[in-house]
């Protein structure tokens, strides 16, 4: 709006003042986590909180990735996520488009439900969920995570895709359909590939939730093997609150994924949060 | 000569058989996703309201059973409930208060023209992207005073009398998790503003601009009123995510010290998973719904009283 506006020196001095307020807001604990990760051991009580280390090292890291069990966390993380971000994308492209290209008796009370799942506690359902998997044998399983995290994406990852549909006109199929398509051949070979970034976006955002779900992999996995990411840090970090070093290189080693998501979603953001809109 | 077909009103006038077919087949769509979400959420949402209503106690399995409200009667006398609902109460407040309006002025300054752009705006929304324990253990230990920078910061400008961990103290530690939140929740405010003020036609903005308005004015004028919906819908739906947002302030305190920072949400987490009293978990959390369904209510009808659309 103040693109008309003749905007004195004080006020634009104020505007980026503010925004470097906002950057730096944003980096500082990220540069923090990063700057203690590359600290050598030794330095850490004397320069711990100074605000550039005088010697840098990438020993924490290779302790993290040599000598702990990070790698296999950091694995089970990644076939949890990538599981269920690829089911996930699958199941909500299916309903997104029965949403976006159908009025049906009941429509109404499906996203209705699905709203609502968004909305309840979903630490209400930790104990039976806690009960029902173990009563099928699948505790300490990557697969019971999967399922889990996938029910719990699906309506967010709906919304999402049926927004994406909403945006392909109808037309495109229904030609497609007078010259002899079905509408699944339609589904799959006009609308589908118009979609893909929209199925890249959803996959990106699935993959980011699942990838720092904690509580209910803490209640689900107890034994190291299967161990998600996010539960092996926490379990390190209360058995060696010291290693400071160790304990920040490994987190900066679970920001990786997710950064590099969020590259790749960025331009999604504003459709994403705001067709979900109660998603985190 | 051809009699034209009629139909009594209500039923379809197409050959049944596409007309079931068009009825059906969304459902065939739907169905992986409704399967999924009535077996995995929908199903435990039921059996979790009934335990609410029985003693289930993994560390005493031989004393199960329907016990009615008793779970109801234990937590209206634990003192423990009332200290997490009050909790509850500022947790959330203190977060939406802080999220809100940091990220209004973010989404402001993010509408107008500045150099570097898009690099600015890709690094204000990072912190969304950080895992949230992850967001939770790095906030934990910048309060840390051996290793984080911020106690020692608190106590030069005079806000702490030395440098000591906020964490561990009873009345100031609700601050670090509320400080987490606001830092991870700032960009989803910002976004979804954003959003809604690129929606703002800018000829309004020439207008009032033609017509001698300040810019406070145009603001109070013509963004506020624009934004509003937006921001009724987003600040009623954040505030309950982050009334059941567990997960920062069970990795940066597990709901301590002394109770001070337990919500309900942790306090339902902690119930199931440490004391794996899940009978007692599914009260409180049948509770903690009941205030939030109270809450959606209330506004419903507020905004049904205020908005004359």
């Amino acid at each position: 709006m103040s693109a008309l506006r003749q905007s004195s020196p004080l006020a634009v001095t104020g505007k980026y003042l503010a925004l470097a307020f906002y950057v730096g807001f944003a980096l500082f604990p990220l540069y923090w986590l990063a700057k203690i990760a590359v600290t050598p051991d030794k330095l850490i009580f004397t320069e711990g909180t100074a605000l550039i280390p005088s010697r840098f090292t990438f020993e924490n890291f290779r302790t993290v990735l040599l000598a702990t069990d990070f790698l296999a966390y950091f694995r089970n993380s990644l076939i949890v996520s990538l599981g269920t971000a690829a089911i996930t994308t699958c199941i909500a492209a299916a309903a997104g488009y029965a949403f976006s290209r159908f009025d049906f008796r009941g429509k109404r009370l499906v996203v209705a439900v699905m709203l609502i799942t968004q909305m309840f506690p979903l630490l209400m359902i930790i104990a039976p969920i806690y009960k029902i998997v173990a009563a099928v044998g699948l505790l300490n399983s990557l697969t019971s995570l999967i399922i889990v995290y996938t029910a719990f994406n699906i309506p967010f990852a709906t919304f999402l895709m049926q927004s994406f549909f909403d945006g392909i006109p109808k037309d495109l199929e229904e030609a497609g359909m007078i010259d002899g398509c079905t509408r699944f051949q339609a589904l799959r070979k006009i609308i589908l590939p118009l979609t893909l970034p929209g199925l890249g976006a959803t996959l990106g955002f699935i993959f980011t939730a699942a990838w720092s779900e904690l509580l209910f992999a803490l209640m689900l996995i107890n034994s190291n093997d299967t161990m998600t990411f996010p539960v092996g840090l926490l379990t390190f970090v209360s058995k060696f609150s010291v290693d400071w070093g160790q304990m920040m290189a490994a987190g900066v080693l679970a920001l990786v994924p997710s950064c590099l998501f969020f590259l790749f979603i960025q331009r999604y953001l504003v459709q994403g949060l705001t067709s979900g809109a109660v998603k985190g | 000569m051809t009699a034209i077909e009629t139909t009594a009103p209500g039923t379809s006038r197409a050959r049944p058989s596409f007309y079931l077919k068009y009825m059906v087949e969304p459902y065939l769509y739907l169905s992986p996703a409704i399967v999924l979400i009535a077996l995995v959420m929908l199903v435990p949402l039921a059996i979790g309201i009934s335990y609410a209503f029985q003693s289930v106690n993994l560390l005493r399995p031989f004393q199960t059973g329907w016990v009615g409200f008793e779970n109801f009667q234990t937590l209206w006398s634990d003192r423990k409930f009332w200290l997490a609902l009050t909790n509850t109460f500022w947790w959330t407040l203190g977060s939406i208060f802080f999220q809100f309006f940091l990220g209004l002025g973010l989404a402001l300054l993010l509408n107008t023209q500045f150099h570097g752009k898009r690099l600015v705006q890709a690094l204000v929304f990072l912190p969304w992207a950080v895992p949230t324990f992850l967001s939770a253990l790095t906030w934990a230990w910048l309060f840390n005073p051996t290793i984080g920078p911020l106690p020692h910061w608190l106590a030069a400008v005079g806000i702490l009398s030395e440098p000591f961990n906020i964490l561990g103290d009873p009345n100031l530690a609700m601050w670090g998790p509320v400080t987490a939140n606001v830092w991870f929740g700032i960009p989803f405010f910002a976004i979804t503003l954003l959003a809604a003020l690129q929606s703002i036609p800018g000829e309004l903005y020439e207008a009032a601009e033609i017509d001698g308005a300040t810019v406070w004015q145009s603001f109070t004028k013509i963004t506020l009123p624009f934004l509003a919906p937006m921001i009724a819908i987003t600040v009623m739906l954040r505030t309950i995510w982050i009334a059941n947002f567990a997960d920062l302030i069970f990795v940066m305190t597990g709901g301590g010290p002394a109770n001070s920072t337990q919500i309900l949400s942790t306090y339902i987490f902690t119930t199931a998973f440490r004391k794996l009293d899940f009978g007692y978990a599914s009260a409180i959390a049948v509770a903690l719904l009941g205030l939030l369904l109270l809450y959606a209510v209330i506004l419903l009808v507020l905004r049904r009283k205020l908005v004359k659309i």
